[in-house]
């Protein structure tokens, strides 16, 4: 091994129709999609089906092949940092999608957010689901219309302090059937997945109040479920082509198959359940990260650009006190995008590597959100009245940047597990 | 591919420097600071890591061959154990390496073997101008070419151990570009003056130099005919600085980290609170986002890429963090902090110089 810092040549080329997608699909109908919310992106999502099908189908065969690996008993080909299979290569599936994400995000946020795949349920499902469960759930995402998986987890008194979520779940032995009751908000794609589309929802519920995280579990809701139903869709800030939908589960029935993971409620250190959907945070906050990065990116550009029309150039080999201050605000958000994407690759390569990376992934989301928040912030600025305006997109750049700083974890939750890890204290420890 | 291992000579190095930095760098560094001087002896053990000449081809008596990125793993180490002592043994290399990626191959053969040695080469360079607005693109020391000589003139200041070095290089304007001229040390018009003293870094002792009329023959006009690129240079330079910054950063916090946690305040470590941890949190994120900057950077230029953009970021990047750094540390340390019994106060000091510093670590 040694230091490097390259893009793999397979991604540069995976890159080029993406940022076609980019500029000449997503770009043009940014700002009617902004002004029109709850539109739906429908030449975007047409484009993009096709290859999601693909990468749905890769995605599948490879948890059906871990799933059967793991029901059959094979310990060996359990991944992890201690028992890392030997026929592992190294993988650039996450890299991939991150440099893909931000490519996306780089075009238009919101329309990428509108991406027809099983998204966040899609992971939740891959990561525990038995060989039957992969099948009923996820085969749906690689044939047919386009469809769109969810996840809910906030409620309206429990976002960041997701062990406090009050959907309850309750056994029915007589049909076998789990019964949902309770109020999700902020699903993004919940309307796509329930509604619009044959598509999902991995909701997620208590069995036990009493038992805290351990009682926690989650459930796949199919579309056409009766008792669930979408309530209000949100009017947000920004990121307006995707939808964030309020789920309203009332006396929902749902197959006693349709819980992921075990349904025994384990308390202490051995209470894994909620702790494996903590994990999958490791995986989407980097993902978040690019995506934060690409609008800072396309803002930065373009604030530079435009500069640069007007005569205003970067220099990079002056001294700092020969710059305007102009050009010294330019310097500083391209640093700035810059560290936040360095972190954000480091954390990826972890996570391909199969690494441990959750103070990676939380270092990156932070950074990642912090920045482009100023970023975006500051391209309003340098553009004058005209970045201000809605005739360009500076304006709704901010706006959508804005979210990245707040879902996956807001910058203090994720500020807090950084220093947890890094202090070496536990929730009670440090609150 | 994006990949964050070192290898295992670099490894190796690092652990060496780091061991080096632990031992006899961190004993001493608030002596050295308060006597302004470092024991001969510590710079003995400093120069038998062969640094230098593991950067230096075989062809001219080292053993290694020069690369940013294994420079940088190693001077983050140095920064780590003392910046001020760092800068005094790097000291050599301001000479060495300008002369190693420029020189003729006469000027090479000269002089590359003076560093291959077993003492701690006695030569430095003068770049940075008594000046407020410096800037090595525009030096106000001109040099001007009259037969077969070059006269200098001039002046000069935080030029390091320039009382007792033999040799200087000397970097002055020359038809509107910056290039460097080899002056020995008993050139008549070359005046060594008083030590200047700095804010922090006092275990490197560094002068103001005077040039008045100092000639010196056409042949020791770095890099013959070709000359210098001085972007090229201060690209090194840059790099290097930003990477000693991190080892400087990444002293303070740690420093500042295990004090939070041992500190009681209102019944428990002050570390329990929010606004300390995640002073902490902010810092450790910063200094790992410079880090990966820095290693980028060295990477790009050890591999023929344009790193002027990167280097430039980076240092940018790098000045700004060690100060928030080293400041955050000294805050939470509070009063303790002020005082000289804990080095966070020093740390700060010599965080403040790095933005001051463009050409001063060649590595």
């Amino acid at each position: 091994m040694s230091i490097e810092f390259k893009i793999p040549e397979a991604i540069e080329k995976q890159l080029q129709p993406v940022r076609s997608v980019a500029e000449n699909v997503m770009r043009p109908e940014s700002r009617q999609l902004d002004d029109n919310e709850h539109a739906r992106p429908v030449k975007f999502v047409h484009m993009m089906w096709p290859q999601m099908q693909q990468m749905e189908l890769a995605n599948l065969e490879a948890a059906l092949t871990r799933a059967q690996k793991s029901s059959n008993g094979d310990e060996s080909q359990k991944n992890g940092p201690d028992n890392k299979p030997r026929s592992d290569r190294a993988s650039i599936a996450n890299l991939s999608l991150v440099y893909m994400i931000e490519m996306l995000s780089w075009g238009d946020a919101g329309v990428y957010l509108c991406i027809p795949s099983s998204a966040l349920g899609g992971a939740a499902i891959n990561a525990v689901g038995t060989p039957e469960q992969l099948e009923r759930f996820l085969r749906r995402f690689t044939e047919g219309e386009p469809k769109w998986g969810a996840m809910a987890m906030t409620e309206p008194q429990a976002g960041s302090d997701t062990s406090n979520i009050q959907t309850t779940a309750t056994f029915d032995p007589q049909t076998n059937e789990w019964i949902l009751n309770g109020q999700k908000i902020f699903c993004t794609s919940g309307k796509l997945a329930l509604e619009e589309s044959k598509g999902l929802v991995v909701v997620w519920a208590t069995v036990d109040k009493q038992a805290g995280r351990a009682g926690m579990k989650p459930f796949v809701v199919e579309a056409g479920t009766p008792g669930a139903l979408i309530g209000k869709v949100e009017e947000k800030l920004g990121i307006r082509a995707s939808d964030t939908a309020q789920i309203i589960l009332d006396n929902c029935r749902i197959p006693a198959e349709n819980l992921l993971g075990n349904a025994e409620v384990k308390t202490g250190p051995s209470s894994q359940g909620f702790k494996g959907a903590m994990r999958t945070f490791d995986a989407t906050r980097p993902i978040v990260a690019a995506s934060a990065i690409g609008i800072g990116r396309a803002a930065f550009e373009y604030t530079r650009d435009l500069l640069a029309k007007q005569g205003i150039r970067m220099d990079y080999d002056k001294p700092r006190w020969k710059l305007t201050t102009v050009q010294a605000d330019l310097l500083e958000m391209e640093a700035q995008l810059h560290a936040a994407w360095l972190l954000t690759l480091k954390a990826t390569a972890l996570l391909d590597a199969k690494q441990e990376n959750q103070l990676e992934s939380s270092m990156c989301k932070v950074k990642a959100g912090k920045a482009v928040t100023w970023v975006t912030q500051k391209a309003v600025e340098l553009l004058g009245p005209l970045g201000y305006s809605t005739e360009l997109l500076a304006e709704k750049w901010l706006r959508d940047a804005k979210i990245n700083d707040i879902y996956e974890g807001t910058g203090q939750i994720n500020t807090l597990i950084v220093a947890r890890t890094i202090l070496g204290y536990s929730r009670t420890e440090l609150k | 591919m994006y990949s964050f291992d070192m290898n295992s000579e670099q490894k190796m190095l690092v652990e060496t420097v780091h061991r080096f930095a632990e031992q006899k760098m961190r004993p001493f560094y608030r002596e050295a600071e308060e006597s302004r001087a470092i024991p001969a002896a510590l710079v003995q053990t400093g120069w038998e890591l062969g640094l230098l000449p593991g950067s230096i081809e075989a062809t001219y008596g080292g053993f290694g061959e020069y690369s940013a990125l294994t420079s940088a793993l190693y001077l983050e180490e140095m920064g780590w154990g003392d910046v001020g002592i760092s800068l005094h043994l790097l000291t050599p290399n301001l000479f060495a390496i300008p002369i190693a990626l420029f020189g003729t191959k006469q000027q090479k053969e000269t002089y590359l073997t003076l560093f291959c040695e077993e003492e701690f080469p006695k030569a430095t360079a003068a770049i940075i101008e008594p000046v407020i607005q410096f800037d090595p693109a525009e030096l106000a020391t001109t040099a001007e070419k009259v037969g077969d000589n070059y006269v200098l003139n001039g002046s000069k200041t935080f030029v390091p151990l320039a009382k007792t070095a033999e040799w200087l290089l000397v970097y002055a304007r020359e038809n509107g570009l910056t290039q460097a001229f080899i002056v020995p040390n008993a050139t008549p018009g070359l005046d060594i003056g008083e030590s200047v003293t700095m804010m922090g870094v006092h275990a490197l002792t560094s002068y103001q130099v005077n040039l008045d009329n100092v000639t010196v023959p056409k042949e020791n006009r770095l890099g013959g005919l070709k000359g210098i690129r001085l972007n090229r240079l201060l690209t090194v330079s840059r790099i290097g600085l930003a990477a000693l910054a991190v080892g400087q950063a990444r002293a303070a916090y740690e420093y500042a980290l295990q004090y939070a946690k041992e500190r009681v305040a209102f019944g428990e470590p002050i570390a329990q609170r929010q606004s300390i941890a995640f002073m902490l949190a902010n810092m450790r994120i910063e200094i790992e986002a410079t880090r990966l900057m820095v290693w980028e950077a060295a990477y790009k230029l050890d591999n023929q890429e344009d790193a002027t953009k990167a280097a430039v970021l980076t240092k940018q990047y790098a000045d700004k963090m060690v100060l928030e750094v080293t400041d955050g540390a000294v805050q939470i340390l509070g009063g303790h902090g002020y005082i000289r019994e804990h080095p966070v106060e020093l740390w700060l000091r010599n965080g403040r110089g790095f933005a001051t510093w463009d050409g001063l670590v060649m590595a």
